[in-house]
């Protein structure tokens, strides 16, 4: 009974959360697929939109949303400037093999390794895909777990209308 | 001390909310955290041997909340198991706050005390971390320092216990690794195209040796390098590990060395993608108490190279992580046909092929007067480049994935796979299990929200339960909503003449960071492997709830 109560007490605490959109990426040192450290806390755009997402080499649902956004990818950059982080969370064991698929995909994004999920963990992140939109002055504006067909679209609007609004 | 704990987790609550209603204020700090709960009913079901469970309805869940103020975070995980999933290890049964820390992390340094996760290299000595969907969690409790002291450079050292389940295991573990990017020191090679890459570990453990029969060695040490090197387009990684004489319950106590070797060699460039692995694992067991085994305790982390899969029957025989000894490799290569193409069509396709082997490792008898494994001798002796004669595994893979107009996608796959069922799942009298699968996958857009999802698998082998079939469809409505119903039947069983259905069907929610999914079905037996570290699932029936959320 005790652990319901707790579980109860999370879930209240969770909805208030829900309205709190103040959030900071948090600072962690990862790798590019060029071999180079990138810290997190260099996760910029000049003002403009981002998008985080993390994904897998393995993750179905991943690779479907980032191929849907890929061909629309040259199109929301030119109209917003967004830029989109992909956050690769494939361990050692499917490391080697994010560069090769990247390219071999066509895609345009920056991909980073986090290779133990360190960064994962500290955005608080369950499952792949998850996506979060930052808005020019790196505040979480809006995330989303799971990719349904069309999710794209909806994650446009919402970066349309971030860049709408600043001018 | 459960009343501390209990205290404590109240007294952190009634903290979290109150930063929580007052976090809009920057000066505050900030909190956040996610929240995941599993829980399922059981029926009894003798048709697919689910057995009764007298709790009739198990729970896993957990919380994690982060509070960030200025150069400090604090964290904390609870969790809470009434009683653990089927196939769970019931030493989880019970609440705690097994995750705790602080943290302070300046420009060039960070300071952690208290639970923490770790990665040298690829792991081949130092790797904890946590995959909750198989219940694995080696955390580390005590504290690590990283210090940058100028670009280029990553020193980490470590002290610590592991976490076995609710407890702490009885081995210290001490670690130090230095990570330098040699482009960013060296002046010659700082505009140069050519990235060179460099990594020591050393790590070792300290258990008390209570031994009546044998002499233990009391302090363990193991060393690592790494080397990357990558230049237009071409890259080359490879690790290297040693470890002294280490007696334990994994390799029965005998007083050999261990050693591992990893190598990654690839190639890409726009549309194409080429990747080549080997390895050879030797005795290299590493566990911060000799006793343990299958996921309690592992300091380390050996990783392996085969394809991982999301669909159901690609999953019935993948392979796992023989630490004790393996030698083997695979390739893959990856290529785009380009839009306009014969192959390529309006939209492009995708390819991907992969191959991959794996054996036993060559053993000698260690002395001309000890057979091989005896407890207490050097084991064996084995030839660095000899292949064993034992098969593990093997698998050639071929996937398309292809788009062929705007509203219609599909993915075709086909395997055929060799698996040794008594190594890889540590039994006998089952011998190895040959079989064939095919995918379809496909999915059809109707409009911007509505999409159908259409998955077809079979499965074919003479061995074991016999041939397979799966039928799943999905229908979604971005951005929340998916139902889904799907049908695994078990046909031609060698040992039932009856057709098994496992049925399942399943609505799912989706909002911002949460998700919440009602299912109801069977569920065969099986195994669920993450990373090449398994765990077994036994079969069910029941009423399935799982809710996540990230805030």
């Amino acid at each position: 009974m005790k652990t319901f109560i707790n579980i109860a007490f999370v879930l209240l605490t969770l909805g208030l959360g829900a309205q709190n959109a103040q959030f900071s990426i948090p600072s962690v040192e990862l790798k590019t697929v060029d071999g180079k450290k990138f810290n997190t806390s260099e996760i910029k755009n000049n003002g403009k939109p981002i998008i985080i997402d993390f994904w897998a080499t393995w993750c179905k649902p991943c690779v479907m949303e980032l191929n849907a956004i890929a061909d629309k990818y040259s199109d929301w950059q030119k109209e917003t400037g967004v830029v989109l982080y992909a956050i690769s969370i494939d361990d050692a064991k499917s490391m080697s093999r994010v560069a090769p698929f990247v390219n071999a995909k066509g895609w345009e994004y920056v991909v980073l390794l986090d290779p133990n999920s360190d960064f994962k963990r500290a955005m608080n992140v369950i499952n792949v895909p998850h996506t979060f939109i930052i808005d020019g002055k790196g505040n979480i504006v809006e995330q989303h777990t799971t990719y349904a067909e069309g999710d794209e679209n909806k994650m446009y609007e919402v970066i349309k209308r971030l860049v709408e609004n600043k001018e | 001390m459960k009343i501390y704990v209990k205290i404590t987790l109240w007294v952190c609550f009634i903290l979290c909310l109150n930063s929580l209603l007052y976090s809009q204020n920057t000066n505050q700090g900030e909190i956040h955290g996610n929240i995941q709960i599993d829980a399922q009913t059981y029926q009894a079901d003798s048709t697919i041997n689910a057995p009764k469970v007298p709790e009739k309805m198990l729970l896993n869940s957990y919380a994690n909340l982060v509070y960030t103020r200025g150069k400090f975070t604090a964290g904390l995980r609870y969790e809470a198991y009434m009683n653990t999933l089927l196939g769970f290890d019931a030493r989880y049964n019970g609440t705690g706050i097994p995750y705790k820390y602080i943290t302070y992390t300046d420009d060039n340094l960070e300071v952690t005390a208290g639970n923490f996760y770790e990665q040298f290299g690829m792991g081949l000595v130092l790797r904890t971390y946590e995959e909750k969907a198989i219940g694995y969690d080696n955390a580390f409790e005590g504290v690590r320092v990283k210090f940058m002291p100028f670009k280029g450079l990553t020193v980490k050292g470590l002290t610590g216990k592991q976490r076995n389940f609710f407890e702490l295991g009885p081995g210290i573990v001490r670690g130090a690794d230095a990570d330098l990017a040699l482009n960013d020191v060296v002046g010659f090679l700082q505009n140069s195209s050519t990235i060179i890459n460099l990594g020591g570990s050393f790590v070792s453990k300290y258990q008390p040796d209570k031994d009546p029969l044998y002499k233990l060695p009391e302090n363990v040490g193991a060393w690592a390098s790494r080397l990357q090197i990558m230049r237009g387009g071409w890259s080359l990684y490879t690790e290297y590990a040693n470890k002294i004489n280490d007696p334990s319950a994994d390799n029965r106590y005998i007083y050999k060395d261990g050693q591992a070797l990893l190598v990654n060699l690839g190639y890409t460039t726009k549309g194409f993608g080429w990747i080549l692995n080997a390895k050879r694992v030797d005795n290299m067991s590493f566990r911060s108490d000799r006793n343990a085994t299958i996921m309690q305790l592992n300091i380390n982390y050996i990783p392996i190279f085969t394809r991982t899969f999301t669909y159901t029957l690609l999953n019935k025989y993948p392979y796992a992580t023989q630490a004790n000894g393996e030698i083997g490799g695979g390739t893959e290569l990856l290529y785009k046909f380009k839009k306009g193409t014969m192959l390529g069509g309006e939209y492009g396709t995708n390819l991907s092929l992969n191959y991959n082997r794996l054996h036993s490792l060559k053993k000698n008898n260690p002395t001309d007067t000890n057979a091989i494994g005896i407890a207490g001798t050097l084991g064996y002796q084995s030839p660095f480049f000899e292949v064993g004669d034992e098969l593990y595994y093997e698998n050639i893979t071929a996937e398309i994935n292809k788009k062929f107009s705007k509203t219609f996608t599909a993915n075709f796959i086909y395997q055929y796979f060799a698996y040794n069922f008594d190594v890889l799942r540590g039994m006998t009298g089952h011998g190895m299990v040959y079989g064939h699968v095919g995918v379809i996958d496909a999915i059809y857009r109707f409009n911007d929200n509505h999409a159908l999802h259409l998955d077809a698998e079979m499965l074919f082998t003479k061995q074991d339960k016999g041939n397979w079939a799966m039928l799943t469809a999905e229908y979604s409505i971005a951005p929340s909503w998916f139902f889904s119903v799907s049908d695994q039947m078990n046909y031609q069983n060698p040992e039932s003449n009856e057709i098994n259905h496992f049925y399942l069907g399943s609505i799912a929610f989706a909002k911002g960071g949460s998700r919440l999914q009602i299912g109801y079905g069977r569920q065969p037996e099986g195994v669920m492997c993450i990373g090449g570290v398994c765990r077994n699932v036994p079969a069910s029936n029941g009423v399935m709830v799982s809710l996540s959320s990230t805030f």
